[in-house]
């Protein structure tokens, strides 16, 4: 049994976010701080011809940098080097930065802003899929092709034959912006002498640690990244931050003041990076019997004007693109272009959202074209253990879907509520449905990237006994410093008030890699419980410690240690597990080390007056291997599964020539209080090897299901398919009526 | 101009533009709990009370304010000893971020004081202004219901 | 914070006539400010066009409610909270309690003003189509004059009033009528809290037997301002309420409307809602 782990202890620092102590990074000030704006261009694609000051201002009292000013590498170091941090000669995007100011007066910084011209020829741009494939203009590389995958398995072309029934759909989402509450923000101070120095909101510090090394002539150690709280990332604070301290760090550098530069809600909105838009097209053919004899998957999606991290969302939603499905024959072509929009980037879930809408309204449709009901098309069709993924991955856990599938749709009463809406719809304005996904999302790095990465996390104790971890990962409100310090706790057998996160600071901690990819629990917590047994096996070798002791001797142990010997630290590298194998060439193997499953249920009901949806139920069951801490897991699924909601029926993203039209939370419709209808959270716990004390990750499998259920329950409600996100009412309205015009014009024919 | 309001119980006098924040004055003289998440009243996110009735500091000039009492998160606690609301945020996971929540506790603050025992709609429409990323609220709802025992029951 | 704060100027009287003489000094310079649950969104934005404010804060002259037995008048500086607790606005103006309820979230309705929403003369605003179907009459306070106007001929335009330039909106009143009649308001937005309306339907009628004795309808967000559907009432009003007068009734609204394509919603969509929610307000009469 369990001490701490699986039990809702008290959020670490929960007390400073209640009272308002917790320090965000704009709530610091420096002596002679100066605040920085940022001068975006208007245009989505041009040629800047001049820079102009304009305006009753004291120009000479500003720091004012260009891309002339940067003293390394214009570039911002991610994957592709092909974003600048400022403009030089073309902007590529609409809101790209191309000037930054920087005084003492906050609001005459923002005066100023307002008050530079850029003078930028514009040239034609492309905004959508459609036309970056048609190569309208080429405006990256030779062909607007970010990057492509290729997943193979089988022989596809054997299949269409002798298939029964083929079954072909097409899918789009939209773009979605992360919302935290907590707008990106950063303070610099930076001089060649005494280095560079970055306090911001961000999920990973050495990923801008990276990112300035190339932009300043410093060597590593000169380059220090300290990440205050943070206001919420979803994934919006994963490569953006890295731009934003390069720009405070640049003012910085020319002013030789600190240097605060904090985004208001519609330059975070308009400026910064949001989810991914895709189409997906399906081609599926399958037997009598409903089995999937091959899945023949294209995969797209908008990466905006620059690589950023497309390629590795591109990635995550290709490999999930096939579900939690065994099939033997499986092609998916997927590819990422570039459009004049602003770079899309990381958002929960990274691509897997995306293709497995797209999927999981598909299974409907074959199910129709099958005629079996969705959930026994599932049945027929789903994974199990030893089965093989789209990749050739073999599952090796035990993985029970039907298992999870049954008990979803009992919580959820579906038979009955299918029964009961098919009957009281007939003569209803407010028509009922109800529908579900059933889905996986892999924990960690794809492929890899685990090995690449090399993660280390350490702990260090002090003479009382009392330890602290040492990580890079960052508490966003995730629960970071909660479930790392219980997983220590547990496994030191010490009380969870000995055990504390130090915050993450470059100059502290080690790189235990991101805060991305719900790798945090799964991955860095077993580093974390690996370091602290590390750290008893020393205690037990020196001989200050037996096999079975109380907290009270693992004190006196750690005080007798440090007393010899001196400072008492443990550290834990990345190993891969045993087994797991990886061809990047081919895109073949062993994808993600474990794999969360779950089946989510969504009631929805439709009035045909407005055509406005409401989400009336949610039931979200999921195995996600050890719950180190119940309360938190649940609030991740809530909090996913109201993002999913989001995604599936409110957010809209309005675009006006690359650039988002709505970038106000009044007009870019998030759920409030009212919009969500109670969620409800259940686990299935089959603790996974590798993981610390049998858990894996959560932070992403919430988003990936709400859209496809809610789609599907809407289908069930209307008797109309819509295959595209956000659906908004204008949008199911307009269905709705050409449904209408065509019922029509099939009678008269 | 010179401005006078108390805030928390304890008198202040600001040198500060009329059209000045409430927002932004109760920031620079240190009480930073009060956060800004849009600026056009739609987050919630720097609600205060004001003379005991729930506004986004963002949208209110700090000349109305004159001669107001204030209350902001930093007020809440007693000698130390936390508001039910701030532990039952704490304890039912009702804070992940935290960006939200002094807003949001200052919002439940209110609803609770007009609806001391709500109704589940209650706390819905008394949230409403309150927008949280994170927890899709449900937690949310669970400080709100506990709290309001804890504030029945007289301890 | 997009504006630059210095150079707004904000005065706050202690009295009515203090701030009815500065606005008849310099008429049109001073705009005045109440709740600003409007005007700061737009300073936020760095959008708010006037450089002079004057507070009515102070001015207690313009809060609360006075009835006699003909009609209610509210202040213009009562709050959506303050209506939503009155008792005689909830049992006979219950759209208006109703619509003072979907204003925002609650920290909007303790700070926002029914004058101010009316003042700011968004086409979208929550009140005006409960105020409009209230036959709502306006009172308009200057230094030199006290005018009376029918709320229904208020607006002349987008964002455009018969208020002259020294005027405020002191008090709005409400004929005591509503007895017997039934009520019916549906704002139709996005999300269900803290929604700006897409289309607002309002309907008031007294039905005698099968036929509607007297009927007042009228709309947000379908046309560059709140409407009556005077038009559409003369389509139905005296008749038997059968399908030939609600289908009448449908085709006359969608000729009545001049919807448009915005970032919240499209014309289509509102023409179709519109058309819609008159069906549905019919057919609750025959209930």
């Amino acid at each position: 049994m369990f001490q701490t782990v699986g039990k809702p202890v008290p959020r670490k620092e929960g007390r400073a976010k209640v009272t308002g102590q917790a320090k965000y990074v704009d709530d610091l000030s420096f002596p002679g701080m100066l605040h920085g704006v940022t001068v975006r261009s208007p245009v989505a694609r041009g040629r800047i011809r001049n820079i102009e000051f304009t305006g009753d201002l004291p120009w000479d009292e500003f720091t004012i940098v260009t891309a002339k000013d940067i003293p390394g590498a214009n570039v911002v170091a991610l994957i592709v080097d092909d974003q600048p941090y400022l403009a030089g000669e073309m902007v590529n995007h609409t809101e790209e930065p191309v000037v930054l100011l920087a005084h003492r007066d906050k609001h005459l910084a923002e005066k100023a802003r307002q008050a530079v011209r850029l003078d930028i020829d514009p040239l034609p741009a492309i905004f959508t899929i459609e036309e970056s494939l048609a190569k309208e203009q080429i405006i990256w590389g030779a062909d607007n092709v970010l990057k492509t995958f290729l997943v193979e398995k089988g022989d596809i072309e054997s299949v269409w034959a002798e298939a029964a029934h083929i079954v072909e759909g097409e899918y789009r989402t939209g773009a979605q912006e992360q919302l935290y509450i907590e707008t990106n923000g950063m303070i610099a101070t930076a001089s060649p002498d005494e280095g560079i120095a970055v306090w911001g909101s961000m999920q990973c510090p050495y990923y801008v640690h990276k990112a300035l090394q190339k932009t300043f002539p410093l060597p590593p150690e000169k380059i220090r990244i300290i990440q205050m709280e943070t206001g919420g990332g979803f994934g919006g604070k994963e490569e953006y931050p890295s731009i934003l301290a390069g720009h405070a760090a640049l003012l910085a550098w020319k002013s030789g003041k600190p240097v605060k530069m904090i985004y208001d809600r519609a330059e975070d909105m308009a400026a910064t990076t949001k989810r991914h838009p895709s189409l997906t097209r399906i081609r599926t053919a399958v037997s009598d019997d409903g089995k999937l004899l091959g899945m023949d998957i294209e995969f797209i999606i908008d990466g905006g004007a620059y690589a950023t991290l497309s390629s590795v969302v591109l990635s995550r939603g290709t490999i999930h693109a096939a579900g939690p499905y065994e099939c033997p024959n499986v092609r998916i072509r997927s590819k990422a272009v570039a459009t004049n929009a602003p770079p899309h980037g990381a958002f929960r879930g990274f691509g897997a959202p995306q293709s497995i809408f797209a999927l999981e309204r598909h299974m409907n449709k074959v199910a129709r074209a099958v005629g079996l009901e969705p959930q026994e098309i599932r049945r027929r069709n789903f994974l199990h253990t030893r089965g093989a993924t789209a990749t050739g991955q073999v599952i090796r856990e035990t993985v029970d879907l039907e298992k999870l599938l049954d008990r979803a749709l009992e919580l959820s009463f579906y038979d009955a509520k299918m029964q009961l809406f098919a009957r009281d719809n007939v003569n209803s304005r407010i028509k009922r449905g109800i529908g579900f996904a059933s889905f996986m999302h892999g924990a960690g790095f794809t492929g890899s990237g685990e090995r690449y990465l090399q993660s280390v996390a350490g702990v260090e104790a002090d003479a009382q006994g009392k330890i602290r971890i040492l990580v890079s990962s960052t508490e966003i409100g995730q629960g970071t410093n909660t479930i790392l310090s219980q997983i220590v706790a547990e496994t030191l057998a010490i009380d969870y008030d000995q055990v504390n996160v130090a915050q993450p600071d470059t100059a502290e901690v080690p790189n235990s890699g991101p805060t991305v990819a719900s790798r945090t629990c799964m991955v860095v917590g077993k580093l974390v419980e690996s370091a602290a047994i590390g750290l008893r096996q020393t205690l037990l070798k020196a001989d200050l410690l037996a096999d079975d002791y109380t907290p009270a001797e693992f004190a006196a142990a750690c005080a007798h240690y440090i007393e010899q010997f001196g400072p008492l630290k443990s550290f834990s590298q990345y190993e891969a597990p045993p087994g797991i194998y990886w061809d990047d060439d081919a895109y073949r193997g062993d994808a993600y080390g474990a794999f969360a499953w779950a089946v989510y249920v969504a009631e929805v009901s439709v009035d045909t007056v407005t055509c406005e949806i409401k989400v009336e139920d949610f039931v979200a069951l999921q195995e996600i291997g050890r719950v180190i801490h119940p309360v938190l897991a649940a609030g991740q699924i809530e909090g996913g599964v109201a993002q999913g909601i989001g995604y599936a029926i409110f957010e809209d993203v309005v675009w006006n020539q690359g650039r988002m039209a709505n970038a106000q939370m009044t007009n870019y419709i998030m759920p409030t209080s009212v919009d969500v209808p109670s969620i409800r959270v259940y686990f299935e716990e089959t603790p996974y090897e590798y993981g610390p004390l049998g858990a894996k990750g959560i932070g992403e499998l919430p988003i990936d299901g709400p859209a496809p259920a809610i789609l599907n329950a809407i289908e069930n409600a209307i008797g109309l398919p819509v295959n595209e996100i956000p659906l908004t009412p204008e949008k199911l309205m307009q269905a709705l009526a050409h449904a209408e015009v065509s019922a029509v014009e099939a009678s008269v024919a | 101009m010179k401005i006078e309001f108390r805030v928390n119980g304890v008198q202040h006098t600001v040198d500060s533009y009329p059209m000045a924040r409430l927002l932004d004055v109760l920031r620079e003289i240190g009480l930073t709990g009060t956060k800004e998440g849009c600026g056009e009243g739609e987050c919630g996110a720097c609600s205060v009370l004001m003379d005991g009735e729930l506004v986004n500091s963002c949208l209110v000039p700090v000349l109305q304010v004159a001669g107001c009492n204030v209350l902001t998160v930093e007020g809440l606690a007693q000698n130390g000893r936390l508001h039910p609301l701030q532990e039952a945020f704490a304890q039912t996971g009702g804070a992940q971020c935290g960006i939200c929540t002094p807003g949001m506790i200052l919002a439940a603050a209110q609803l609770l004081e007009r609806y001391p025992n709500p109704t589940d709609e209650q706390i819905r429409d008394g949230l409403a202004g309150n927008l949280c990323r994170c927890t899709g609220y449900q937690k949310i709802f669970d400080a709100v219901r506990q709290a309001s025992a804890v504030m029945a029951g007289g301890s | 914070m997009r504006s630059y704060v210095p150079d707004y100027e904000l005065v706050a009287p202690e009295s009515l006539d203090e701030m009815l003489r500065l606005m008849s000094r310099e008429p049109g310079v001073w705009r005045p400010i109440a709740g600003g649950t409007d005007l700061m969104v737009l300073f936020e934005a760095g959008k708010l066009p006037y450089r002079k404010l004057v507070s009515l804060s102070r001015i207690n002259q313009l809060r609360g409610f006075t009835a006699s037995a003909s009609h209610i008048t509210l202040g213009g500086l009562t709050t959506y909270t303050e209506i939503q607790r009155n008792e005689i606005m909830q049992r006979e103006f219950p759209l208006l309690v109703k619509a003072a309820s979907w204003t925002g979230a609650v920290a909007t309705q303790n700070r926002g003003t029914l004058a101010g929403n009316i003042a700011n003369g968004s086409p979208a605003a929550d009140s005006p189509p409960a105020l409009l179907v209230y036959d709502a009459e306006i009172g308009l306070l200057s230094e030199r004059d006290v005018r009376w106007t029918k709320y229904a001929s208020f607006h002349t335009g987008y964002k455009t009033s018969l208020m002259e330039p020294d005027e405020v909106i002191a008090h709005i009143s409400l004929p005591r009528t509503t007895w017997g009649s039934k009520h019916y308001l549906r704002k139709v937005g996005t999300r269900k809290a803290q929604a700006i309306a897409k289309v607002a339907l309002a309907g008031l009628a007294k039905m005698n037997g099968g036929a509607v004795e007297r009927i007042r309808i009228a709309l947000g967000s379908v046309a560059p301002m709140p409407i009556r559907c005077v038009e559409t009432e003369n389509t139905i009003a005296g008749r038997m309420l059968d399908r030939s007068a609600i289908e009448d009734a449908k085709v006359a609204i969608a000729a009545e409307i001049a919807p448009i394509d915005d970032i919240r919603s499209t014309a289509d969509y509102r023409r179709r809602v519109t058309v819609n929610l008159l069906e549905e307000f019919l057919e609750s009469l025959l209930e």
